[in-house]
């Protein structure tokens, strides 16, 4: 047995006690709270009454849920996928190119930090079927005829969400697969010039498996804060049009602040922790693998 | 390859990653252009690239539809507060569980950890009746106080004190100083940059965070800038007023603009190595 010292002790916890209280309280109680609340029916006024898995069972026999989870796995595939592709892409070229790479980076990253209110709020004015830039641009390139109503057309509506989300994230998946490729022995490289192969072959033998590790850190990441996506649908489409982009934590916010069924609200709530519990835990598996430097060496 | 070959190569991969560049500018372009013309001018095509003259009057406008004054310091006042708030909290965890020892460390530390794989939208209902039952809705409480704790910061400050050599504090114990003046004059001043990544990261995210001022503000007095813009949003009726919309924009993207432009650098360090995510 170790001994410890007492002051030493009573030190930390003087340490740890804001953290503690705050986490015990605002995220300990809640969690715990919302499991219960999912098991009840409540009406705002009396006490919460358990009603077992009767939440469950009305959440999963609602098709809008069902629709709205459907959209959300749509949603966050399509968007996680486009996402990938192009960052993956263009932080292989932002490592090649070396003048200007800092510019690029922060030009690239810079949507990342800024609120997705107010970006929402621009690019609703880019997709306006009559003024918008988006229609006025693709019509220059003569790539559409007739403009297209972005967000009033349920076929068109989630892509004008998913190309919002793409843009705006990007830049955050630059700078990640940036530090993995850098990561990578320029050794290899000349190797795989020495062996006479060219730029497609070195990406494909090369690059894309020294840096596998990060892109699927990468990639669960993209996933999991799909399933979080809210800011933008409430301010471009609240949810419609015909329940289109009806993402499943608009859908819960609308159950629970909207149509105060608190019940449901938090059933769905926890069947979304579950699927985001489950990518975490495949996330953290390889982050164990990705970032050698966080072993435990003190 | 021969050389002449690799240089077009490279012009042409510059062209295109700056043609790129141009385009995810573009909606900061519209954004301020717009604010800037003549609110007619908005419904004329083609589109302006560049406003026939600067109508900041659009801004005298905007303040007249919006308290914006009021969003804005409001946005300041539970940004700035919350930072420094977050940002000591987690450094004394942090430095708690890698210098001192004590009793169970390893079960609180975990405890700690598994608080991130819960997202923040599962707490959202029963932490707005927690809010309810403090009567704290409404109040910079609601806004300021759940958003002071947070594990991943302690994960963080934790590995760098970990990096940290020992020798200091080690004087500094036996110059006769206790283990808070140790914390607060030695490690703190060392941990500097790792603060500041964390602070510049608290501050983005709480300027930008969205649902959870949208639910527990309801008087004008006491929204956040991303609340107070999604109201003015929804107060046009038949005709939207763009240029003013877009003046608001452009003032909600400013400042973490200029708080992340300031401290760039150490913020890509920090997302480079912990993963940083909103």
């Amino acid at each position: 047995m170790k001994e410890y010292s007492a002051s030493e002790t009573r030190w930390a916890w003087i340490f740890l006690a804001p953290c503690l209280l705050g986490l015990v309280i605002f995220t300990y109680l809640p969690v715990f709270a919302s499991l219960g609340l999912s098991f009840s029916y409540w009406n705002l006024l009396g006490t919460p009454r358990f009603i077992g898995l009767e939440n469950y069972a009305t959440v999963l026999n609602d098709a809008l849920f069902w629709k709205s989870f459907g959209t959300t796995c749509w949603f966050v595939a399509l968007s996680g996928i486009l996402e990938l592709v192009i960052s993956l892409v263009l932080a292989v070229w932002l490592n090649r190119a070396i003048r200007g790479q800092s510019f690029f980076r922060t030009a690239y990253f810079l949507p990342f930090i800024t609120p997705m209110v107010s970006v929402a709020l621009v690019w609703g004015w880019l997709y306006d079927p009559s003024y918008g830039m988006f229609n006025w641009l693709l019509q220059q390139a003569h790539l559409i005829g007739k403009p297209i109503p972005w967000l009033y057309d349920p076929q068109t509506a989630l892509w004008a969400v998913i190309i919002l989300r793409v843009w705006k994230d990007i830049g955050y998946n630059i700078v990640i697969f940036l530090a993995g490729l850098q990561a990578v022995p320029p050794s290899l490289y000349e190797s795989a010039n020495l062996d006479g192969a060219g730029g497609w072959r070195t990406f494909w033998l090369v690059t894309l498996p020294m840096i596998t590790p990060t892109l699927f850190f990468v990639g669960v990441m993209t996933l999991i804060n799909g399933f979080q996506a809210f800011d933008s649908v409430y301010l471009l489409t609240q949810g419609g049009p015909e329940h289109s982009t009806e993402l499943l934590v608009y859908w819960m916010f609308k159950n629970a602040f909207e149509f105060y069924k608190i019940g449901p609200a938090s059933a769905i709530a926890y069947i979304l922790f579950i699927v985001i519990l489950l990518l975490t835990l495949v996330q953290w598996q390889l982050r164990k693998r990705w970032v050698l430097y966080e072993d435990e060496t003190a | 390859m021969s050389l002449e070959h690799e240089k077009l190569k490279n012009s042409l991969l510059w062209a295109l990653m700056l043609a790129g560049a141009l385009l995810m500018a573009l909606p900061f372009w519209v954004m301020v252009v717009t604010s800037l013309v003549k609110p007619d001018a908005v419904f004329q095509m083609p589109p302006r690239f560049w406003p026939e003259a600067f109508h900041w009057e659009n801004y005298g406008r905007l303040f007249q539809l919006a308290p914006m004054g009021v969003y804005f310091w409001n946005s300041v006042f539970v940004a700035t507060l919350t930072t420094i708030g977050h940002v000591l909290f987690s450094a004394m965890a942090g430095y708690a569980f890698s210098r001192l020892h004590f009793p169970h460390k390893n079960k609180v530390f975990f405890l700690f950890l598994i608080t991130m794989m819960v997202p923040p939208q599962v707490n959202i209902v029963p932490l707005f009746f927690l809010m309810k039952s403090f009567h704290w809705l409404d109040t910079y409480m609601a806004l300021i106080v759940p958003g002071l704790f947070g594990a991943f910061g302690v994960f963080m400050l934790r590995q760098w004190f970990n990096g940290l050599p020992r020798e200091l504090e080690d004087a500094a114990r036996i110059d006769g100083c206790n283990q808070w003046q140790i914390f607060w004059r030695v490690a703190l001043p060392l941990a500097t940059p790792a603060l500041a990544a964390l602070a510049i990261f608290v501050f983005i995210n709480t300027w930008n965070s969205f649902m959870w001022p949208l639910i527990v503000t309801n008087s004008e007095s006491i929204r956040t800038l991303p609340v107070g813009i999604a109201t003015l949003k929804g107060s046009f009726r038949d005709t939207t007023d763009w240029t003013v919309l877009m003046a608001a924009a452009t003032l909600s993207i400013l400042p973490v603009v200029i708080v992340f432009l300031l401290g760039q650098k150490q913020f890509m360090k920090g997302i480079m190595a912990g993963g940083l995510k909103e």
